[in-house]
């Protein structure tokens, strides 16, 4: 398979661009879970939300409920990388 | 006797739900290894987000966690985050990139990427060593949901749900185990959900468990159901609920292995092989964790609803008094009472000299509705979600174990001639096998059952995770240092749970009084999936250096895995 040297470089602009968005997300992964759901955990438990600490509700729900959301925007994001690359399939 | 006791509902309830598993299996019977893999590539996003859903909530998810995290308190987040956070890294770092490479294995994968046999067959060896010790436990689950709720001894139960597993797995491969896993999410789901809410409205007047145990209690005292756990805790001499006991650098350690080890469970990873495009590939994984996070947000609330009627119901209560359900348990060893100081009480404390109870956190959940006297009907519905639970995840892992003896051991390694035919029939045959052995486990399960599990997530950890990660981030690295990094990896694993958990390398006197003192950077071998997988990184990434770089077809590879356009067809082009 012949490679034009125009596609490497758009392949590579895309890939870039991908490890933007994979950084941003891994990082507020790593922040909600392992941050405020553990490093932080008795800092936030000083703080109520009804019922809950908030260091205590990160761990047991709040970090879940994040990571859920995190892929749908990364869903999100991607299949408009797609679009804008001509990758979509 | 009731006509419609829980045995009667349990009988109607589970011979129903393994009827539609059949009439499933029969509608989608697998006529290719294409089929058979990868149900034919073409399953649909919401479809394979839920037999991804049902694959991975295995027995343990089902039956054990929400009892594990109801005796551990805080510390019980390891799990969930853990158990959740490994599909962000799935869909941002695996799924897309493994869909569009298109084939059938995760060794397949392996042996491509780092163009060697050597690399293929340790893959292969460490997917048979994962996938075989987390079916026994399934097979296990099985056994105990029958002798509880059937009444059959626990042989007879596994071999029922062997004969199921059998049937449908040998029969409609990964075709009918996706659309049986699809009506599987169905049961278990409302299995664990209608009896939680129920719960939840009886304890708290709210109906959402996820908000119902953060709120005051219904009793009129105003008082908050977490604060009063707190304080029932203490005044048994446990920690207090919402703190935990764990160290945080294990809590770290424990999280970090078990969500990285999610990632490269290889049940987990080929699920992803099944869909259409590298977008749906993505889609899927996020709809397989918002399925997920129903169970998983609502098991710590069904934890501290379980621990809280537990306590009420037995704590200083008179033997004599216990309801039915503790009679029942007890005759299956899995509660077990003796009056120490003689008063006919139950003394329930955390002091060993003076605690008379010993609960197994296996029960919380089944027998959850019991305690809070829920009608019959809800109580079978939780058998039959046990029984979902558990095979859905046993077929999963039967379908790996049946793709790496027949597909990479048979087809890749051994006889690369054998015809199409050859290669299903050969599928098919050890399907039945690996259902052989794992139902042996589950009868006579080996001690060290548990022991086993956290070698499962530690070596999914140590060796394909970094494999596959430096294979699609790294154009570098070669098959030297992918080698030597899993090989790596896995060797620091095993020997820290021989040292560990058996105590191999001093007789097991240190392991049986659980030296904490001695673990390396005070990581319980839980979390050492955490570390093994750094050493692998470490070494594969200091050997790729000095060894030559990967052919540049293999270079071109990486490059084309990259981006999605065109995914191509999963396994051998048609003929």
């Amino acid at each position: 398979m012949e490679q034009d040297p125009r596609d490497l470089e758009k392949a590579q602009a895309y890939w870039r661009e991908n490890i933007r968005y994979v950084a941003i997300l891994l990082a507020v992964w790593f922040l909600v879970s392992f941050g405020a759901g553990i490093l932080f955990v008795d800092v936030l438990n000083g703080v109520r939300i009804g019922g809950f600490k908030l260091g205590f509700w990160f761990a047991q729900q709040g970090s879940m409920l994040v990571f859920v959301v995190l892929i749908f925007i990364y869903v999100w994001l991607m299949n408009r990388l797609d679009r804008k690359y001509q990758y979509d399939e | 006797m009731d006509p419609w006791s829980v045995q009667t509902w349990t009988y109607i309830l589970v011979a129903i739900t393994f009827t539609l598993y059949i009439g499933i299996a029969v509608w989608s019977k697998a006529r290719s290894t294409r089929d058979f893999y990868v149900a034919g590539g073409g399953v649909s996003p919401w479809a394979n987000g839920m037999a991804t859903a049902a694959d991975w909530m295995s027995a343990a998810s089902f039956i054990s966690m929400a009892g594990i995290i109801s005796f551990a308190g805080y510390d019980g987040a390891v799990y969930l985050m853990g158990w959740t956070g490994g599909y962000v890294l799935l869909a941002l770092l695996l799924a897309p990139y493994l869909r569009k490479f298109g084939k059938f294995t995760v060794p397949d994968f392996i042996g491509d990427r780092y163009y060697s046999k050597q690399a293929r067959l340790v893959a292969v060896a460490c997917a048979l060593l994962v996938s075989f010790t987390y079916v026994a436990g399934q097979m296990r689950g099985v056994g105990i949901v029958f002798s509880r709720f059937l009444e059959v001894d626990i042989t007879s139960g596994v071999l029922i749900g062997m004969a199921i597993v059998l049937f449908y797995a040998v029969l409609g491969g990964m075709k009918g185990i996706t659309y049986t896993q699809v009506a599987q999410y169905c049961v278990l789901i409302c299995a664990f959900m209608i009896p939680a809410i129920f719960i939840s409205i009886q304890m708290t007047g709210n109906p959402i468990p996820q908000w119902g145990f953060g709120s005051t209690l219904s009793d009129g005292s105003g008082m908050y159901l977490l604060d009063k756990l707190d304080g029932l805790s203490q005044e048994l001499g446990f920690s207090a609920y919402t703190e935990g006991s764990k160290s945080r650098v294990d809590v770290l350690a424990i999280t970090l292995a078990l969500m990285v080890g999610t990632a490269g469970l290889p049940h987990v990873i080929i699920r992803f092989f099944t869909v259409k495009r590298v977008r749906d590939a993505r889609k899927s994984a996020g709809l397989a964790l918002l399925l997920i996070a129903v169970l998983y947000t609502t098991a710590p609330a069904v934890a501290v609803f379980a621990r809280t009627n537990m306590i009420e119901t037995v704590s200083n209560r008179p033997y004599d008094s216990m309801p039915e359900w503790f009679g029942k348990w007890e005759a299956t060893g899995l509660i077990d009472f003796t009056d120490r100081n003689g008063d006919g009480v139950i003394q329930y404390v955390q002091d060993p000299e003076r605690n008379e109870l010993r609960i197994d956190r296996d029960i919380m959940v089944l027998a959850n509705p019991e305690i809070a006297r829920l009608p019959n009907w809800l109580v079978a519905l939780v058998a039959a979600g046990g029984l979902a639970a558990a095979l859905s995840t046993a077929a999963g892992l039967l379908l790996v174990i049946s793709a790496s003896v027949s597909h990479d051991l048979i087809k890749k390694t051994l006889r690369p001639g054998i015809s199409e035919k050859g290669e299903l029939r050969a599928a098919r045959l050890s399907a039945v096998v690996a259902v052989a052995v794992a139902g042996y486990f589950g009868i006579h399960p080996p001690g060290f059952v548990a022991a086993v599990v956290a070698l499962a997530f530690g070596l999914a950890a140590a060796s394909f995770f970094p494999a596959i990660i430096l294979g699609i981030f790294h154009k570098r690295m070669n098959r030297e240092g992918a080698v030597a990094g899993m090989v790596a990896g896995v060797a620091t694993m095993i020997f820290y749970i021989l040292k560990f958990k058996f105590g191999v390398f001093d007789g097991g006197q240190a392991a049986a009084a659980g030296l904490t003192g001695d673990w390396w950077f005070g990581i319980s071998p839980e979390g050492f999936g955490a570390v093994a997988m750094l050493v692998n990184f470490a070494v594969a990434l200091v050997v790729m250096r000095f060894t030559a770089p990967p052919p540049a077809a293999v270079q071109d590879l990486v490059e084309d895995i990259r981006i999605p356009g065109g995914a191509r067809e999963a396994g051998p082009a048609p003929h």
